[in-house]
């Protein structure tokens, strides 16, 4: 058997793998944040507490009305869109004269409150959500045993990124996007509805947050607690990806989850921390960040 | 994007120059204080008593970084935890007497801030605010791993001591005088640096960079200083507070910690001189009494962060001062 | 403020006067209501508490009894802090419950310093009994060495005898890891190798792809609560199991495999001192406990608050007075206990509460009539043999 730095190729390209899946939901959630970010300037904490409310939705949905699985991938984010939209036109749309630190703690207070919630109502146990049976069982790859849903997952991500990305870049709503984000009131002169427009992307933001939701839930356990864990590792790969840019998250999100797949293979004890160390890094060196366009 | 917009957040009244009225109201103030803090524990529980005056001591340093420095640390909770774990360790495991302790756990925290800060002012706005939490996050794990720190158990048992090898204060009330007197201290060196030249050219800084640059300020000095002098401040916080509670763990560099310190803050008004001590008696208050109703707490919490944001960016002192139309 | 003080000890006076033969106890309960082991605590350690006092007034209506509860957070600075408080101010007697091992340390301190009584029921750390001793604290349910006796001496005794851990990385996932090894290897077998897990996490699946690749025979788990969870939901996802390797789980509660269901928790193997469905008294506690608990049956925690109060309500119902905490406990080691969860037992001088404990295995959904119908006991463990030798421990208290 072949090794690299005394660990065996299988067992690496295993964990690669693996990481590749992980970093599959980074990309999802950073995409979200960095096209908020992105147009509306808002850092929003709450993008954790959304994704939470993503797979509990999707919980809900079988349980109480049986929806399964396939339901949940289309109704959960637009549960969650919707739920973004009215907090972004009732309570963060006031805050967009005032310094980014206001929209922070703003959506840092609704995150506490949504996880609290949750947490009062369905314990922290984690509840139950079972593998779709279409998804069940796995490959027997030569150098492991490859779960179907985790294969899906990183299919699945990765079109969601991709048809994302293209609209964004290729389209004309895109590109009305993309000039609002560089001079709003231009693009509002000129005849666009720059403010509807600032709640539908926020809506996307989360929805996209609400989508990896739902692909959590059979995998990790579906609890209140699970967007607080993953929030600021999705902060981490924001920055290092570049705040506003779409292409920069994607690719820093699943370049992350192997970094982080990596380090669990050799020094697994600063799997958690390695994210952080590169975020300084860099910051020190590329603030904009990896992609990112200002300086 | 420009980044550097000045906070919203002083009140019109604090921005012009202070006057001998002004000085007269916040000596009244300090009396109060004085005489409030005398008092105090004949009516309250001494224990509470000093855990808000810890947590107002570590919101005054971090508002001095805030509100007079304009820059946003997301991991302060580092440098309160970091002297927290020092402090202890230091009375429990070297036998260091109290005051020998605290000064241990406040000089890890300058050193801490020092190369915390060095790192971090090298980028403004969000850019500033991320590098600082990315370090606080590396404190935490750091915490949890390092033997020293006891990781989940934390460091338990600290002795309280005796005070300059004579005086004991094992007993609550002995060390509420203690407590009483370094928050006091703090709080009379916070209100100094604000009313230095030093503190002038902080606020010039903050409210027009470039213009402080082009006035031949070496700006990034300045922001060091400040940097440095906020962490001490709340390194002497977390120290004194691992004696009252003999205990230092991981939630004092959780975080959730960091968050707690910029809601004080934001409750008590940023930017004034007293708005972090009504923000640190408000919460620590609103948590002590909540504590039976378990999860609510964070909802509580969360709705408490929303309206202020939203409703009362000012903040209590803020209310007041806007009120009687003087700086506080 | 003043006018109401005055009021409150006039009137304390009079209750004090007029119950002059009853003993007044104030019990705490302390533990998690709303992090991760709330469900192995919360609420229904509340409850158990309430049925204890219930069964025990039936006994003997001269105690009078009060209950509070309250939240640690698994934080062990506001565990101490909500301790020392109660006893300070509020007239606590006894806290019970704890839950987490680095809150029930703190606890254990502070109990000490101001002389009251202390039951652990729901943390693990062996220490207690050990070198953080004291005479003030009884250790009931189970600890980490006696896990390791249990779920590892089984273990190895039925054909596991290779062994990769799946570690969480503090002091707890540390020392069960400890342990644990300590009795494999004793009893003739080997450890491969082991991977410290960040703690908590909640993707296990690199971890568990190296300990697909160690080639072991049997995993262990050393962590608790979501962790557990989390790592023996990926287990079932990639073939762990039917790849021939035998899961363990160092600690698992029954709420933690009734939140996993059988289809996924199946054929794990677990130690602990207490199921719902034991015996005729643990069944009828059972249904009593369900019925204020929307059909939860109680966790081993939950059995330990209620006897471990019944005990300490004789001790007190014995000495007429629980102001000396020490004292209190002190009978109660003399006392020999006898409740209908636990059976007899009693508690060595190190505070260590005796009794037996079961090796269980998670039935497969078809041998499961219900939801709550989980565990096949695999053997029984006698007390003085799971335990930690008293001895071995460390504790300043045990003489000689």
């Amino acid at each position: 058997m072949t090794t690299i730095f005394g660990v065996p190729t299988q067992a690496l390209f295993g964990q690669l793998l693996l990481g590749l899946i992980n970093g599959s939901f980074y990309a999802i959630l950073s995409l979200g944040l960095a096209i908020i970010f992105g147009l509306l300037n808002i850092i929003n904490f709450a993008h954790g507490a959304l994704y939470m409310m993503g797979a509990f939705v999707a919980w809900m949905l079988l349980t109480y009305l049986g929806l399964g699985y396939w339901w949940a991938l289309g109704l959960a984010p637009l549960v969650v869109g919707l739920f973004g939209i009215l907090l972004e036109r009732f309570l963060i749309a006031r805050l967009y004269k005032l310094d980014h630190l206001y929209g922070l703690l703003l959506t840092f207070g609704l995150a506490l409150i949504i996880q609290g919630l949750f947490r009062n109502q369905y314990g922290v146990s984690g509840l139950p959500y079972a593998i779709p049976a279409e998804l069940s069982g796995g490959q027997r790859l030569p150098f492991m045993f490859l779960p179907n849903y985790r294969a899906w997952v990183v299919v699945a991500s990765l079109t969601v990124c991709l048809a994302t990305w293209l609209v964004i870049e290729k389209t004309k709503l895109g590109a009305y996007l993309r000039a609002a984000t560089e001079n709003p009131t231009l693009v509002q002169a000129f005849g666009v509805n720059v403010p509807l427009f600032l709640t539908l992307t926020y809506g996307f933001g989360v929805a996209l947050a609400g989508f990896a939701g739902v692909l959590a839930a059979p995998i990790y356990s579906v609890n209140p607690n699970m967007g607080a864990d993953i929030i600021i590792v999705v902060f981490a790969v924001v920055v290092i990806g570049g705040m506003g840019s779409i292409l920069g998250s994607v690719i820093t999100g699943f370049a992350l989850g192997l970094v982080e797949g990596l380090t669990k293979v050799f020094y697994p004890e600063a799997s958690a921390t390695v994210i952080f160390v590169i975020m300084v890094l860099v910051l020190l060196v590329k603030p904009a960040g990896l992609f990112g366009r200002t300086a | 994007m420009a980044d550097t917009a000045a906070l919203d957040a002083a009140p019109i009244a604090a921005s012009r120059p202070e006057g001998r009225d002004d000085k007269a109201l916040h000596r009244k103030v300090f009396a109060g204080l004085a005489i409030a803090l005398a008092l105090a524990p004949l009516v309250l529980y001494p224990v509470f008593l000093m855990k808000v005056l810890c947590f107002a001591l570590f919101a005054l340093a971090f508002n001095l970084l805030l509100g007079y420095g304009g820059l946003l640390s997301f991991g302060h909770a580092a440098y309160f935890g970091m002297a927290s774990y020092v402090s202890a360790y230091a009375a429990k495991h070297w036998g260091l007497t109290p005051e020998l302790a605290i000064l241990s756990g406040t000089a890890t925290a300058a050193l801490l801030g020092l190369v915390f800060g060095a790192l971090a002012i090298r980028r403004q706005g969000i850019y500033f605010s991320m590098i600082t939490l990315a370090l606080a996050q590396m404190v935490f794990f750091f915490s949890l791993q390092a033997k020293f720190t006891g990781g989940e158990d934390g460091i338990q048992a600290v002795p309280r001591g005796n005070l300059f090898g004579a005086i004991s204060i094992a007993d609550d009330r002995v060390l509420y005088g203690l407590v009483a007197v370094v928050f006091f201290g703090g709080m009379l060196l916070i209100y100094r640096i604000i009313h230095s030249p030093f503190g002038q050219v902080l606020k010039a800084i903050r409210d027009n960079e470039p213009r402080a640059v082009s006035l031949g300020y070496r700006v990034n000095q300045y922001k060091l200083a400040v940097f440095v002098l906020s962490a001490t401040l709340a390194g002497l916080a977390g120290a004194t507070k691992a004696l009252v509670f003999q205990l230092a763990s991981l939630t004092d560099v959780h975080w959730s910690m960091s968050g707690e310190v910029v809601l004080m803050t934001l409750v008590g008004g940023m930017g004034t001189v007293f708005g972090p001590i009504a923000g640190a008696l408000v919460i620590v208050t609103m948590e002590t009494y909540l504590a039976p109703f378990g999860a609510w707490v964070t909802v509580i919490q969360g709705a408490v962060f929303v309206l202020c944001v939203l409703l009362f960016r000012e903040g209590i002192v803020g209310l007041f001062a806007r009120i009687l139309k003087k700086p506080l | 403020m003043l006018r109401s003080v005055l009021l409150a000890t006039a009137l304390s006076a009079l209750t004090l006067g007029a119950a002059q033969a009853q003993t007044a106890v104030k019990i705490g309960v302390l533990g998690d209501r709303s992090g991760v082991y709330s469900d192995i605590s919360g609420e229904g350690s509340v409850v158990a508490a309430r049925l204890a006092v219930e069964d025990f007034a039936k006994l003997d209506p001269s105690v009078k009894v009060e209950i509070v509860s309250a939240d640690h957070q698994n934080k062990p600075d506001v565990g101490a802090a909500l301790a020392r408080q109660w006893y300070d101010r509020d007239g606590v007697d006894m806290v019970i419950d704890g839950v987490t091992s680095s809150v029930a340390l703190a606890i254990n301190q502070v109990t000490r310093e101001k002389n009251k009584a202390f039951i652990d029921t729901g943390a693990g750390t062996a220490d207690l009994t050990g070198p953080q001793c004291t005479p003030n604290t009884v250790h009931w349910v189970y600890d980490t060495v006696a896990l390791a006796n249990g779920t590892g001496g089984a273990m190895v005794k039925r054909g596991g005898d290779t062994w990769f851990f799946l570690t969480a990385d503090y002091v707890f996932g540390q020392t069960l890891q400890r342990d644990t090894s300590t009795v494999v290897t004793k009893n003739g077998g080997k450890v491969v190798g082991s991977v410290k897990t960040p703690f908590p996490t909640a993707d296990f699946s690199s971890f568990l792809l190296q300990a697909q690749g160690s080639g072991a025979k049997v995993i262990g788990l050393a962590n608790a609560g979501g962790d557990t969870i989390n790592a023996i939901k990926q287990a079932g996802e990639f073939g762990i199991t039917e790849g021939g390797q035998a899961l363990a789980g160092l600690l698992v509660f029954s709420s933690d495999v009734y939140s996993l269901g059988t289809k996924v928790a199946q054929g794990l193997v677990l130690t602990e001192p207490f199921y719902w469905d034991l015996t005729d008294g643990t069944r009828a506690f059972s249904d009593r406990f369900a019925k204020q608990m929307n059909g939860r049956k109680p966790t081993a925690n939950h059995a330990g608050v209620y006897a471990g109060i019944l005990h300490y309500l004789k001790a007190a119902a014995a000495l007429k007075d629980v102001k000396d905490g020490a004292k209190t406990v002190a009978k109660m080691k003399e006392m020999p206990t006898d409740d209908p969860l636990f059976g007899k037992g009693t508690i060595r001088v190190d505070g260590r509460k005796i009794h037996d404990m079961y090796l269980f295995e998670v039935k497969k959904p078809a041998e499961s009539k219900g939801p709550w119908d989980l565990y096949k006991t695999l053997a029984t463990i006698p007390g003085n043999e799971v335990f930690r030798p008293l001895n071995e421990g460390g504790c300043p208290l045990v003489k000689g």
